[in-house]
C-alpha cells in the first residue's frame, strides 16, 4: 500500500466521518441483507438508504445553518424553538379542510399557502435576527443570548396555536415533507438547494473567508476592515431560515403541528452534527460537507439502532458510544496514534 | 561564590555609571540568567539584585525582558540558565506557589483576585483559618483587618472587592501578597490603571513596606515614578541587563539612552534626508485625542516621507496609530485627508479611504493564523472589495505570488497555513496584506519586532522603496536609532502627549540623536527648531 498516499487521505478532515458513516452502513448490510437494496417503484426511489437521507433532511438543514453560526464563534440552541415556531405559523396559517363543492372533494386554506410559507420563514429569520442582535451588538455571550429563545420559542409556538396541536388538512403542502421529485423525496431537494447556495455563497464571494478570518480571530479581521458586526447578525438569521426550513419539513411531514415537541433537542443534534464534521466550536475554519455527513452519522445511526432490534433503553447509549468514538478520532493526538500504528502494521 | 562573583561584575560593558561598591548584602540575587523560547532568546545573561528595605525599579522598553524575568523569579518558567539566590540560599521555585511560600510574592498589572468575594475572603483565599475543621471566619475577618493595619489602608474587610475602585484592589492585592510573609515583592506596573491620587496612595503604602524590611521590585515605563519611588534601578534591553544604579547617580538622560539603546551609525540618514517630501500634508489631524488615550494633538503626514512616532513605551504611539486608523474611535477633533473631512468610525472607513496599519500585536491583531497564507494577503483588499466582488482563484494565486516573490515570504506554497510560518514572514505577509490594497497612507507599529536582523533590514528596505514611489508612512519602533534612521520627521510623545516635532527642514542635524533623547526624557523642554539649526 502507498503510505503516502494513504497518510494523505487520513488527513483529510472529511476522512473519519466518512469512515464511520461507512462502518455504520458496513454494520447495517451484514445484519439487514436488503439494507442496499433500491427499488423503483410509482416512480419513486425506496430503499432503507433513502429513507435515512429523507428523515436526516431537516437535521441537515438544520446543521447548514448551524455551522456558519459556529465558524463566527458562537452557537444557536435555539434552532429547537424555532423549528416549533415556524411549524406553529405555517399551520396555523394553513389549516385546511376538507370541503365538498359541488359534490367535489376540495381542499381549503385558511391563507394561501405560499403567503404561509413565506411568513413562516420570514418569522423564522426573525427569530435569528433577534439571536444575532443580542449576539452581535448587544455583546451577551451567545449560549446565553439563545437559549432566551430557546425557553421562550416553545412558548410562542404554544401561543400561536393556542396551545393545541394543530392538524393540518390540506394535501399541497404534505409534499414538502412526503412529496417525490424526479423520484427523490423532495425535502432531498431542498436540502441539495440549501448546499448548493451555501457553497457557493462560501466559495464564490467573499463571505467564506470573512466569516472564517472573524471566526478565527476577530480582532485581526476587524483591523483588516471586515465588518463582523453585520456578519454574525447575518449568520444567526440564516440560521433561523435554516431552521424555519426544517419546521416546515417536520409538520408536512407529521401533518400537523406541535408547539411542545416539534424539533425537541434538534439543537443539540445539529450542533453534534457540525462538530462530528470536523469544524471546531472555537470558530474560523467550516466545512458545509462535514455537517452534512455528521447529520447522517446521526441520523443513521438512530435507524439501525431500530432496525437492528436494539432495545430501546440503550439506544441513547449506543448513540453515546458512537459519538464518542467519532469525537476520539478527531482529536489530533489520538489520529497521530490510530495512523501511525496502522502504517506500522501495514508495512 | 556567586554572590561575590557578581559584585566584581557590577561593571556592565556600556554602564557609565556603574555601582560603586555598596556595603549592604543582597537578599535575592539573580545571576546569569537564561531564557529561551523555540529559539528565540528571551533573556541573555540577566542579573538582578534586590536588598532588603529598598524599592528598585525595573526599566526597559516592550520586549525587554522584564516580563520574564519576573516569570522566571516567580515560578511560571524555568530559567534554561544562570543562579537564583534568596538571602544566600539557592532557590529555584517551580510554580507561583512555591515562590510564594519563600517569601516572593507578585501583584500583576491586571488585578487577580475574585472580585465577588469580600476584601478579607481575597486576602485570605488559599489558606482559611479552620477549626475543628470549619473555617474560621473570625479569624478570617481579623487577619484580614490586621494586614490591611499594617498598610494603614482604611477599608472594610466585609465589602465585596469588585465594589471597590481600581485602586484599593490593587491595594488588597498587594495586602493579600505582604500577608503571605512576602520578604520580596514585585510590583508589575502597578501604576498604569491608577489615577494621580490613587498612585500617590500606592506609594505611601511602597514606603511603609519598605520601611518595614522588603524588598520591592517596581516594574514601570514612567521615569518620573521610578525617580520618586526608587532607590536603586535596573535597565533592561534586548534581554539582556545594561545597568544597575543608584537613582541619584544617573541622569534621565543616561537612562534613556540604556533603555533604547545608541544607534549604531548617523551614515545612512543623509541619503535618506535630501528626499524631498510633498509640501501639502495627505492627512491632517487636528486636535485629535481620545479620553484616557492621548491627549488632543495635531499630526501632518506628507506623501513620500516618514513620519516617525518617538517615545517610551506607554508615551501614545500605539494609541496614536489606532486612532488615525479608526480601531479607536477619536473623542475629538478632525481629520481631513486631502483636504477633506474624514469621518473615522472603524478600520473599515480608513481601509476605504486608502489607510493601512500593521499593527504591534502580530499574533493577535494581524494574522489569522489557521488560514493560508494567500487569504491573510488578499483579507484587506478583499474586504475593500466587498463581499460579491469576489478575487477569482487564479487572481488570489497571482497576487499571493507577487507579493511572495517580492517581499522574499519563505514559504512552502501560498496555500500554507499562516500560523506554520516564522514571525518575520508573518510580518511580511501582514505587510503584504496592506501593500495589496495599494494605500496611500501606511501606519506601521513595530513592524520589526521579534523577527530577525536580516527579516527587520528587508522590510525597512521595502518600506522606504514604496515611500519614494510616493506613500505616505507612520513609522513606530521602541528602538530610536530605527526612528532616526528612517524617519524625515519625528513628532516626539512623552505621557500621552505631543511633546514636540522635529523636521529634517530645520536644518540636517534638526533629528540628533542626543537632542531626541533629552525630549523624550523630558530632561530639558522641546527646544525649538533654532537649537538644531544653530549647532
Amino acid at each position: 500500500m502507498n503510505r503516502a498516499r494513504l497518510a494523505a487521505l487520513t488527513r483529510s478532515p472529511q476522512f473519519w466521518p466518512l469512515a464511520v458513516l461507512a462502518a455504520l452502513l458496513a454494520v447495517n448490510g451484514l445484519f439487514n441483507p436488503g439494507f442496499f437494496s433500491l427499488a423503483w417503484r410509482d416512480g419513486h426511489l425506496y430503499g432503507a438508504l433513502v429513507d435515512i437521507l429523507n428523515r436526516a433532511a431537516p437535521l441537515m438543514a438544520v446543521a447548514l445553518g448551524m455551522t456558519v453560526v459556529i465558524a463566527t464563534r458562537g452557537i444557536d440552541v435555539s434552532v429547537g424553538a424555532t423549528v416549533a415556531i415556524a411549524a406553529a405559523v405555517a399551520a396555523t396559517l394553513i389549516g385546511g379542510s376538507l370541503v365538498i363543492q359541488d359534490g367535489q372533494q376540495t381542499y381549503v386554506t385558511r391563507t394561501s399557502m405560499p403567503i404561509a410559507l413565506l411568513a413562516a420563514l420570514g418569522v423564522a429569520a426573525l427569530c435569528g435576527l433577534w439571536n444575532g442582535v443580542l449576539v452581535a451588538v448587544v455583546g451577551i455571550q451567545p449560549i446565553i443570548a439563545t437559549l432566551i429563545l430557546m425557553v421562550a420559542g416553545r412558548g410562542i409556538a404554544q401561543l400561536v396555536t393556542n396551545g393545541q396541536i394543530i392538524t393540518i388538512y390540506y394535501k399541497p403542502y404534505f409534499f414538502i415533507g412526503n412529496g417525490y421529485l424526479l423520484g427523490l423525496p423532495f425535502a432531498l431537494w431542498l436540502v441539495g438547494a440549501l448546499l448548493a447556495l451555501m457553497a457557493w455563497l462560501k466559495h464564490l464571494t467573499a463571505l467564506g473567508l470573512f466569516i472564517q478570518a472573524s471566526g478565527a480571530n476577530p480582532a485581526a479581521a476587524r483591523l483588516a476592515g471586515i465588518d463582523a458586526r453585520t456578519l454574525i447578525v447575518a449568520a444567526y438569521a440564516f440560521c433561523g431560515v435554516t431552521a424555519g426550513l426544517a419546521g416546515l419539513m417536520i409538520s408536512s411531514n407529521v401533518k400537523s403541528a406541535d408547539g411542545n415537541n416539534a424539533g425537541l433537542l434538534l439543537e443539540l443534534d445539529a450542533i453534534l452534527a457540525v462538530t462530528l464534521g470536523g469544524t471546531a466550536l472555537s470558530g474560523g475554519r467550516f466545512s458545509l460537507r462535514g455537517s452534512v455527513l455528521g447529520a447522517l452519522i446521526i441520523q443513521t445511526l438512530t435507524t439501525s439502532i431500530y432496525s437492528l432490534g436494539v432495545p430501546p433503553e440503550v439506544n441513547l447509549v449506543v448513540k453515546a458510544v458512537v459519538v464518542f468514538a467519532v469525537c476520539l478520532v478527531q482529536s489530533p493526538q489520538v489520529r497521530a496514534l490510530l495512523t501511525g500504528r496502522r502504517l506500522a502494521a501495514g508495512g | 561564590m556567586c554572590a561575590r562573583r557578581s559584585r566584581a561584575h557590577a561593571f556592565f560593558t556600556d554602564d557609565p555609571r556603574p555601582v560603586t561598591s555598596d556595603t549592604a548584602p543582597a537578599l535575592l540575587e539573580l545571576h546569569g540568567l537564561h531564557k529561551a523560547f523555540t529559539g528565540v532568546a528571551a533573556l541573555v545573561d540577566a542579573r538582578l539584585s534586590l536588598r532588603a528595605g529598598e524599592i528598585h525599579a525595573l526599566m526597559g522598553q516592550n520586549g525587554a525582558g522584564k516580563s520574564t524575568l519576573i516569570k522566571v523569579l516567580t515560578g511560571v518558567y524555568p530559567p534554561d540558565a544562570g543562579t537564583m539566590r534568596l538571602a544566600g540560599q539557592p532557590i529555584r521555585p517551580g510554580s507561583p506557589q512555591q515562590a510564594q511560600a519563600l517569601g516572593i510574592s507578585t501583584v500583576y498589572q491586571e488585578v487577580n483576585l475574585c472580585p465577588n468575594l469580600s476584601v478579607a475572603e481575597n486576602i485570605a483565599a488559599g489558606r482559611m483559618p479552620r477549626r475543628w475543621g470549619w473555617i474560621d471566619w473570625r479569624a478570617v475577618q481579623r487577619s484580614a483587618r490586621s494586614a490591611l493595619e499594617r498598610l494603614r489602608l482604611d477599608i472594610d474587610p466585609g465589602r465585596t472587592l469588585g465594589e471597590c475602585p481600581v485602586a484599593v484592589q490593587q491595594m488588597v492585592a498587594i495586602a493579600r501578597a505582604v500577608s503571605l510573609d512576602a520578604r520580596v515583592l514585585v510590583l508589575d506596573e502597578p501604576t498604569s490603571s491608577l489615577d494621580e491620587t490613587e498612585t500617590a496612595r500606592l506609594f505611601e503604602v511602597m514606603r511603609t513596606l519598605r520601611d518595614a524590611g522588603v524588598a520591592i521590585l517596581f516594574v514601570t515605563h514612567f521615569l518620573d515614578q521610578a525617580y520618586a519611588m526608587a532607590d536603586r534601578l535596573t535597565v533592561m534591553r534586548n534581554g539582556r541587563t545594561v545597568g544597575e544604579h543608584r537613582c541619584a547617580d544617573l541622569p534621565r538622560l543616561a537612562l534613556v539612552e540604556q533603555m533604547v539603546g545608541r544607534s549604531l551609525d548617523a551614515g545612512d540618514l543623509a541619503a535618506r534626508r535630501a528626499a524631498a517630501s510633498h509640501p501639502v500634508p495627505l492627512l491632517a489631524a487636528r486636535g485629535l485625542g481620545r479620553r484616557g488615550s492621548v491627549e488632543p494633538m495635531d499630526l501632518d503626514v506628507r506623501g513620500g516621507e516618514v513620519l516617525g512616532l518617538a517615545g517610551l513605551l506607554g508615551s501614545g504611539r500605539t494609541e496614536t496609530a489606532r486612532l488615525l486608523f479608526g480601531a479607536d474611535r477619536a473623542d475629538h477633533g478632525t481629520v481631513t485627508l486631502d483636504g477633506r473631512p474624514l469621518v473615522l468610525h472603524s478600520p473599515r472607513d480608513a481601509l476605504r479611504a486608502g489607510l493601512a496599519f500593521c499593527p504591534e500585536e502580530r499574533k493577535t491583531d494581524g494574522i489569522v493564523a489557521e488560514l493560508s497564507v494567500r487569504e491573510n494577503i488578499l483579507l484587506a483588499l478583499q474586504a475593500r472589495r466587498g463581499v460579491f466582488d469576489h478575487l477569482g482563484a487564479a487572481e488570489q494565486q497571482a497576487l499571493a505570488q507577487r507579493f511572495i516573490t517580492l517581499l522574499g515570504i519563505k514559504t512552502a506554497d501560498a496555500g500554507m497555513p499562516i500560523g506554520q510560518l516564522s514571525g518575520g514572514n508573518q510580518q511580511k505577509a501582514i505587510l503584504a496584506r496592506w501593500l495589496a490594497t495599494e494605500p496611500r497612507l501606511l501606519i506601521l507599529d513595530e513592524p520589526t519586532r521579534g523577527i530577525d536582523v536580516a527579516a527587520k533590514q528587508e522590510i525597512m528596505d521595502q518600506v522606504l522603496k514604496l515611500c519614494d514611489a510616493g506613500l505616505a508612512i507612520v513609522f513606530i519602533s521602541s528602538e530610536l536609532g530605527e526612528v532616526l534612521r528612517t524617519s524625515q520627521r519625528v513628532v516626539v510623545l512623552r505621557e500621552r502627549r505631543k511633546v514636540a516635532e522635529l523636521g529634517l527642514h530645520e536644518g540636517h542635524d534638526a533629528l540628533d540623536e542626543q537632542r531626541v533623547l533629552r525630549i523624550i526624557a523630558g530632561a530639558d523642554a522641546p527646544a525649538p527648531a533654532r537649537a538644531g539649526a544653530a549647532a
